[in-house]
């Protein structure tokens, strides 16, 4: 088995942020693997446990991208691959591109890994996106995954409950939360994600000549805090603070 | 402006989100709505009464399932035929997917989880959440279609017109598709993004007695009481799902669901910025919390500083009494 994991660093959540000339800046939080990113590896791993091959996780980004890629070397990742960032801002599609492009480059490449979306960004059309360009299929938010041979079957959450697909590798896979816990690093893979040189392909490395993106962002702003000035509803017994709080719900007339 | 909306929909039944964004779609001028599926012409029936002018609709056995691959195509097909300005759709795993590789098909953006959408002139922004709801950030595209998918419940349900009808067209399906499904088991729970209610347990509910798992099994069922009481869906915050007092289906917040219903009931949940970024949205906040210093209070209109063990089961029985007393 030939497993692509694709990765993307982020900033720790409970970071502080701000706007900062016109862009949304994290100041100095630290950068951490995406929380959801690690479902993924950890996915690309026990599929390497059970059937044999080389796990390589690939990050499209500037060199801030090897933070993402050390982690998943220390999660146990055989290789990890950086993309250096073009510079201007992409959107999901020319993201999409870019991987799709690297993942064919690769070759033979019988599985790729996503999490279900970052936890900055968080469009989540970047694995399906990559799957069209492909042409493989995208089985997202999976839950649980088996390969028997040529297919893969996978359960998936959707809005009505628990779904499950199957289809012929290669394919696209991205991994939900309740995939279950991800492994931490070793002490000794650790190590090694330290020491390893990461190697650096261009955009033209991938054969993709260039990207044009078509989403332009503009005006961040900090999203109101909510003034709600609580209203502490006391007094009596559980049954006489009940009955003050079931008028009050009442004639919020949402109900 | 030639608008376009598809209606998502599960087993013949389009999901509320669907009718949302229809009515977006009318506050911009005369709608056309997509309508994809196996024996689903009854929804064609029901965006006419919603407001549609022209339905397109593609009906077929291999539609019946949704797959991706097919349903992009069978969009990307049309859409190449008529040429619209935007498409709308609700940001449903189904309506994100279906963006997603249309966009790659038409070699446009997609402008997902939009909060609010403007058009002035030929122009069209949005707003949208990112950063764990922390930023709003307006995002616009280039290239035509501009493809929008809109959060549930950000936009109102539009009236229906029973009788009211249109145009109806059928249009060509592609079905090709790269995957199977093999089967859906539902969940009994009804969809958390939908809910006009919602109940919510955190850690607090595993803290009533030495046995913490039969603690939580006591409390999520008077949270459950009160919600079927109110019509509405059970939540938890990540400490209860990782607790293991819920399952991550009924998770709230930056790693499971963003919701903002009507009332969101938080019962025992401190309130961590994780679990803010999943439902600050919500109109009114009800928090019950024994820590008077927990940070959900300060998103919260109405607040109790008790145990929920004794509040939740007594406020059931208080608003099923006015609840019974308004109905008669």
């Amino acid at each position: 088995m030939k497993i692509v994991v694709c990765v993307k660093q982020t900033p720790d959540t409970a970071a502080d942020l701000t706007i900062e000339g016109g862009k949304v800046s994290w100041g100095d939080a630290a950068l951490i693997l995406n929380p959801w990113d690690e479902y993924a590896v950890e996915a690309a791993l026990q599929q390497k446990e059970l059937l044999g091959g080389t796990v390589i996780a690939l990050s499209l980004g500037d060199e801030n991208a090897e933070i993402a890629l050390r982690y998943a070397l220390a999660m146990g990742a055989d290789e990890a691959l950086r993309i250096a960032d073009p510079g201007s801002a992409l959107d999901t599609s020319a993201v999409a591109h870019v991987l799709a492009a690297a993942i064919q480059k690769l070759g033979g490449v019988d599985l790729a890994f996503f999490g279900r979306q970052t936890i900055d960004g968080g469009s989540g059309l970047v694995p399906a996106q990559t799957a069209r360009l492909l042409g493989w299929p995208a089985l997202t938010l999976a839950s649980a995954l088996a390969v028997h041979g040529d297919e893969v079957r996978v359960e998936r959450s959707i809005e009505e409950g628990r779904q499950t697909v199957r289809a012929k590798l290669p394919a696209v896979i991205s991994l939900s939360r309740d995939f279950g816990q991800p492994r931490f690093p070793s002490f000794l893979n650790k190590r090694k994600a330290d020491r390893a040189t990461i190697p650096v392909w261009s955009l033209v490395d991938t054969g993709v000549a260039e990207v044009t993106p078509h989403v332009t962002w503009s005006d961040p702003a900090l999203t109101p805090i909510r003034e709600s000035n609580c209203e502490f509803i006391n007094g009596g017994s559980p049954e006489e603070i009940a009955e003050k709080l079931a008028e009050k719900i009442l004639a919020e007339k949402v109900l | 402006m030639k608008n376009w909306v598809y209606l998502d929909q599960f087993q013949g039944q389009a999901l509320p989100a669907s009718w949302e964004a229809l009515g977006l779609g009318l506050t911009f001028g005369a709608v056309t709505a997509l309508v994809f599926g196996s024996e689903v012409e009854h929804l064609a029936r029901a965006a006419f009464e919603y407001g549609a002018e022209q339905v397109l609709l593609a009906d077929d056995p291999c539609l019946a399932d949704f797959r991706a691959e097919a349903y992009a195509s069978t969009l990307s097909k049309a859409a190449k035929e008529q040429w619209p300005d935007l498409i709308l759709l609700p940001n449903t795993t189904r309506g994100r997917e279906l963006a997603a590789m249309t966009a790659i098909d038409l070699e446009t953006g997609v402008l997902v989880d939009a909060v609010a959408v403007e058009h002035a002139g030929e122009a069209i922004a949005v707003t949208r959440p990112t950063d764990a709801g922390k930023v709003l950030v307006g995002e616009s595209c280039s290239t035509r279609p501009v493809i929008v998918t809109l959060r549930g419940r950000a936009f109102p349900r539009p009236t229906a017109f029973p009788g009211r009808t249109g145009a109806l067209e059928k249009i060509a399906v592609q079905a090709r598709a790269l995957t199977t499904v093999a089967g859906t088991v539902s969940q009994d729970s009804p969809d958390l993004a939908a809910a006009n209610v919602i109940v919510a347990g955190g850690h607090g509910v595993g803290n009533s007695g030495p046995d913490e798992k039969e603690s939580a099994r006591r409390g999520f069922a008077l949270l459950a009481d009160l919600a079927s009481v109110l019509g509405g869906a059970v939540g938890a915050s990540r400490a209860a799902v990782d607790a293991g007092y819920a399952p991550y289906a009924w998770q709230v917040g930056q790693t499971g669901k963003v919701v903002s219903p009507d009332l969101y009931v938080a019962c025992g949940i401190s309130g961590a910025i994780q679990h803010q970024a999943g439902m600050r949205s919500s109109k009114v906040i009800v928090a019950i919390n024994q820590d008077a210093a927990a940070p959900i209070f300060r998103l919260a209109r109405y607040g109790v500083i008790g145990d929920l063990f004794q509040i939740i089961p007594a406020l059931t029985q208080a608003l099923k009494k006015r609840m019974e007393s308004e109905k008669l």
